[in-house]
């Protein structure tokens, strides 16, 4: 990249915030209901009716802020921003202008440049809007059809400081911010659903200058690749520009995915004028000490901490721990695991292999499945305790994860319980040798590999069962 | 005896003592209203939706109105009953629900007659900015019956009804109680829940009762007062029976006369009506003292700007996309907006939705709406420090007694009408109207007393005494 000039990247994230019913109303926020059947008077905004604020969405929204290192307002209020759309049935969203609930926070991001600081301007509470659909493109149908599900379900709008220099930083940004929501369970940052949106400011400057180039938002872009396709495109785009004595305009632009570049939606002077004023219909909001204490008690311990701490306390390599603390369900199945079963490294191979397998094959939330960590520990000590062999202990995993049965149970159902009785095996072993004179020629010759091959015939033989550790000691004793 | 002619507290008794029939209640309501209505014209909607011959049948005998007749105002929502707001924006529209005023009438066994006439969204003082047709005052066929909540006040004036609902923004209760000859009671804001009410100015709008005397006045507030779930401005607090006050006079009660108030220049004979009930007043015991408050006309300025800043946000939402009217062959979405609202919308409703956006600009919000609400904050505290040292505060209704149908044609004078009645707004103090006396047109006089928040009994206990002291034969007009 050229060193001339210094990248400027801000970013606007819209969370929904995974509340039961909606902000203003009681409405379920539930993704994916038949069109409009979510809905009420309220919040389709049907004349007379009146907003009720939602005390969980404020709740969600301080525990945010408090997790981004946030202040957190003694005393805010909501405010109507005004414009006329489809999909917003009162002509105007209730938001927070001039007191945010929560504000002056950061957030810190590793990328390969090191550790950087990006800080976190604001994060306000507001109402999400409607949905507009069109039958094919939005070109071919002749009309437009609104869904007014979404609307009200309430969102939680964080607002960085120009602190970002690249669109690496950009999407660590966001992967950090996403991962602590998650944690905080309040929002479920899925894109594709659309209850993690993003828009970003972009502009140039040259080095050493004090003052911003004039910006650029992007809308659209819906992956934080796409985040990240977008800033690039852009961040080439205006060097362009700029390096060719050209003006760059205020302007909003839309990324085309198809294209993978940005368009031009609409200059400044189209730029809605919102008329935001207190909203009458809601009483200002105090928050007490006692109600922030209350919330600071349920904070969770946060990814960057969990993650370190995981690193220290429990020996894991760096690697294991920043897969097993990508999710606080995850990461709360590992502790619940080691609680019982002391040999961290191990549940952290079962965990990133077997049950992340099982988790990607299936597609399946975590808190979804039925194994818990104490069926996980009970089931490990059945391997160290030779009553399970550690191939078979597969097969009992992955019914443990759909079934959630005792380990104990399966092995006595399926008759799975490893073969050490030596008599057993000692017959077994006998039949073997006996049916392979040309291999038991070959170790005599030095081979020792070929003893492998033998364990693998009585394995193979007993399903699997047989102990593997005796069969090869015996094999090795008989054929001296 | 004419029954229509009977007051709400009079047909209660008469119906609790078995005296009268609910049916016979009902058919000389009706029969009054149909020879009555089609030269007033106070019903934009007659409720057809019950039986009088059956009222008997039911059970209301343990409620409080005992299946007695109430008219409201045609902007608040009744299920299933149109709801017009007397404009074409809304002249299909049905809301699916019921206001909170409207639970509780029907929880009290109270029988909505119909929707009653008003100006356009309750913007108006003359009841000619409906849309469908001006209503009448019953005291002068040539006369204004005030606005905006004028259908409800000439339909309790004619003896159409005892009693009805209206709403109070700017003084739409009182100064139609006045120039009809009614009591009207504007409660303190956050008092009756504005759940229901189609929004004009959200921070100023009140829904109160109209009736032929202030006994009817305090059965009705014992009604409809109270917190409700679904109005967050509404307050949570107990209310005393209103009833229990018409036992006590005004001896030792506190009033002050603003000289403010009474150096505006307005009509002679209402003044002298005015005084000579301040003198009786004084006889009766009161005591009467000249204090001094901050000028009404302050308080007239920050109104409109205050309730058209609302207003604009409030009434952007019918823009043809949900309910009520939507322009035909608009072919894109802007024209679907702007011609829906072209033709929906009447003259003074445009011109308040214009004014309202322009004070809320970006560039204009300091000088005006903030402005505006830091000149509400002074007048709401020159009231509270008076209201420490008096119990009441007394001033004409309006300037004059009501003007000719066609008379106002300049906004601005239409807006020097309510001069006495929207400080109370502006201080969300409760207010009521009383007749005290006729010009010599033989049109009704009113005299205003103000209280302190949440003060009502007091109201009504000094509005009693007056009413009493005078003596006024006024409890129906001639109608000629």
């Amino acid at each position: 990249m050229d060193d001339k000039y210094e990248t400027i990247i801000g970013l606007e994230v819209h969370a929904q915030l995974d509340t039961e019913s909606k902000i203003f109303c009681s409405c379920s926020t539930e993704f994916g209901s038949e069109p409009n059947t979510n809905t009420c008077p309220v919040c389709l905004g049907l004349p007379g009716t009146l907003p009720v604020l939602n005390k969980k969405a404020v709740d969600y929204l301080i525990i945010t802020g408090l997790a981004l290192n946030c202040e957190i307002a003694s005393y805010s209020k909501f405010d109507r921003k005004n414009y006329f759309y489809p999909d917003l049935p009162k002509a105007y969203q209730i938001s927070q202008f001039d007191l945010p609930l929560a504000k002056n926070g950061y957030i810190k991001v590793e990328t390969e440049e090191g550790i950087h600081r990006i800080g976190i301007t604001r994060i306000h509470l507001e109402e999400d809007a409607g949905k507009l659909i069109h039958e094919g493109s939005i070109d071919q149908s002749s009309g437009s059809l609104v869904d007014y599900n979404r609307t009200g379900v309430p969102l939680a709008e964080i607002v960085s400081e120009p602190d970002i220099r690249t669109p690496e930083q950009a999407r660590e940004y966001l992967n950090y911010l996403k991962k602590t929501l998650e944690y905080l369970k309040v929002s479920d940052c899925n894109m594709e659903e659309g209850s993690l949106r993003c828009d970003a400011n972009i502009s140039l400057r040259l080095h050493g200058n004090k003052k911003f180039g004039t910006k650029v938002e992007l809308k659209n872009m819906n992956s934080f690749k796409a985040i990240e396709k977008a800033l690039a495109y852009e961040q080439k785009r205006q060097r362009k520009m700029l390096e060719n004595d050209k003006k760059i305009v205020q302007e909003t632009r839309t990324w085309d995915e198809s294209k993978s570049k940005t368009i031009s939606m609409r200059g400044k002077e189209e730029a809605n004028d919102y008329r935001y004023f207190p909203e009458p219909d809601l009483v200002p909001l105090e928050i007490d000490e006692r109600w922030k204490k209350d919330i600071e008690d349920r904070l969770p311990e946060l990814p960057a901490v969990k993650r370190k701490r995981f690193i220290d306390e429990y020996n894991l390599p760096e690697y294991d721990a920043d897969v097993i603390t990508d999710s606080r369900d995850l990461a709360d199945f590992f502790e619940d695991s080691v609680s019982e079963y002391k040999d961290a490294k191990v549940v952290s191979n079962w965990i990133m292999g077997e049950f992340l397998r099982l988790i990607n094959e299936e597609k399946m939330a975590i808190e979804d499945t039925k194994i818990t960590g104490q069926l996980l520990a009970k089931m490990l000590k059945m391997i160290d305790q030779d009553v399970i062999s550690s191939k078979i202990a597969k097969t009992v995993f992955e019914e443990i994860f759909y079934t959630g049965k005792d380990p104990e149970e399966i092995v006595k159902e399926k008759g799975l319980k490893q073969i050490s009785d030596q008599d057993e095996l000692e017959s077994l072993v006998e039949k073997i040798i006996d049916e392979n004179p040309s291999v038991i020629e070959d170790i005599k010759n030095g081979k020792d590999k070929a003893v492998g091959y033998l364990v693998g015939q009585v394995m193979k033989e007993t399903k699997g069962k047989a102990n593997p550790q005796m069969v090869n000691k015996m094999f090795k004793e008989k054929i001296k | 005896m004419k029954l229509y002619k009977c007051s709400l507290t009079e047909l209660k008794n008469m119906i609790e003592e078995k005296r009268v029939k609910l049916q016979d209640i009902h058919e000389s309501i009706s029969y009054r209203t149909t020879s009555t209505d089609p030269k007033i014209k106070a019903y934009v909607n007659k409720n057809e939706a019950y039986n009088i011959d059956e009222l008997d049948q039911k059970d209301y005998k343990d409620t409080y109105l005992k299946g007695l007749p109430i008219a409201i105002k045609d902007n608040i929502s009744i299920e299933d009953i149109n709801t017009t707001c007397s404009s074409k924006m809304l002249e299909e529209y049905i809301p699916p629900y019921n206001a909170t005023v409207v639970e509780k009438i029907k929880e009290a066994g109270g029988i909505i007659t119909g929707k009653t006439n008003m100006d356009e969204y309750a913007m108006g003082s003359s009841t000619e900015n409906s849309a469908f047709f001006p209503t009448v005052n019953p005291w002068g066929k040539n006369r204004v019956p005030g606005g905006s909540s004028g259908g409800s006040a000439a339909a309790v004036a004619a003896g159409m009804v005892p009693v009805s609902l209206g709403s109070d923004t700017g003084g739409s209760i009182r100064q139609p109680a006045s120039f009809c000859g009614v009591v009207g009671l504007k409660p303190t804001y956050g008092a009756v829940s504005r759940y229901g009410l189609v929004a004009f100015a959200s921070s100023l709008d009140q829904i109160g009762p109209l009736a032929r005397n202030v006994e009817d006045i305090a059965l009705m507030m014992n009604v409809i007062t109270g917190r409700d779930e679904k109005d967050s401005t509404c307050v949570n607090r107990e209310y005393p029976d209103f009833t229990e006050y018409l036992k006590n006079d005004v001896t030792d009660m506190k009033i002050g006369i603003p000289d403010q108030y009474f150096d505006i220049e307005f009509d002679q004979e209402v003044r002298e009506s005015v005084l000579n009930a301040v003198e009786k007043l004084k006889k009766a015991g009161a005591k009467i003292e000249r204090v001094s408050l901050t000028g009404a006309e302050y308080a007239l300025a920050a109104y409109y700007i205050i309730a058209t800043a609302e207003a604009s946000s409030n009434l952007a939402r019918y823009d043809g996309v949900r309910y009520g009217l939507r322009a035909a062959g608009a072919d894109n979405l802007e024209k679907m907006f702007t011609e829906t609202r072209q033709q929906g919308f009447g003259e003074e409703v445009k011109r308040r939705i214009m004014l309202g956006t322009y004070v809320l600009s970006s560039g204009y919000y300091d000088d005006f709406y903030l402005k505006a609400q830091k000149v509400r904050t002074l007048i709401k505290n020159d009231f509270d420090q008076l209201f420490a040292d008096y119990d009441l505060i007394l001033s004409p209704t309006t300037p004059t007694t009501a003007f000719k149908i066609g008379e106002k044609r300049d906004p601005l004078k239409m807006y020097a009408a309510d001069i006495f009645t929207v400080p109370v707004n502006i201080a969300g103090i409760p207010a009521i109207s009383v007749p005290c006396g006729f010009d010599q047109k033989g049109l009704p006089i009113g005299l205003q007393l103000m209280g302190a928040h949440f003060k009502e009994e007091k109201l009504i206990q000094a509005a009693f005494s007056l009413e009493k002291i005078l003596n006024l034969d006024i409890k129906y007009p001639a109608l000629k």
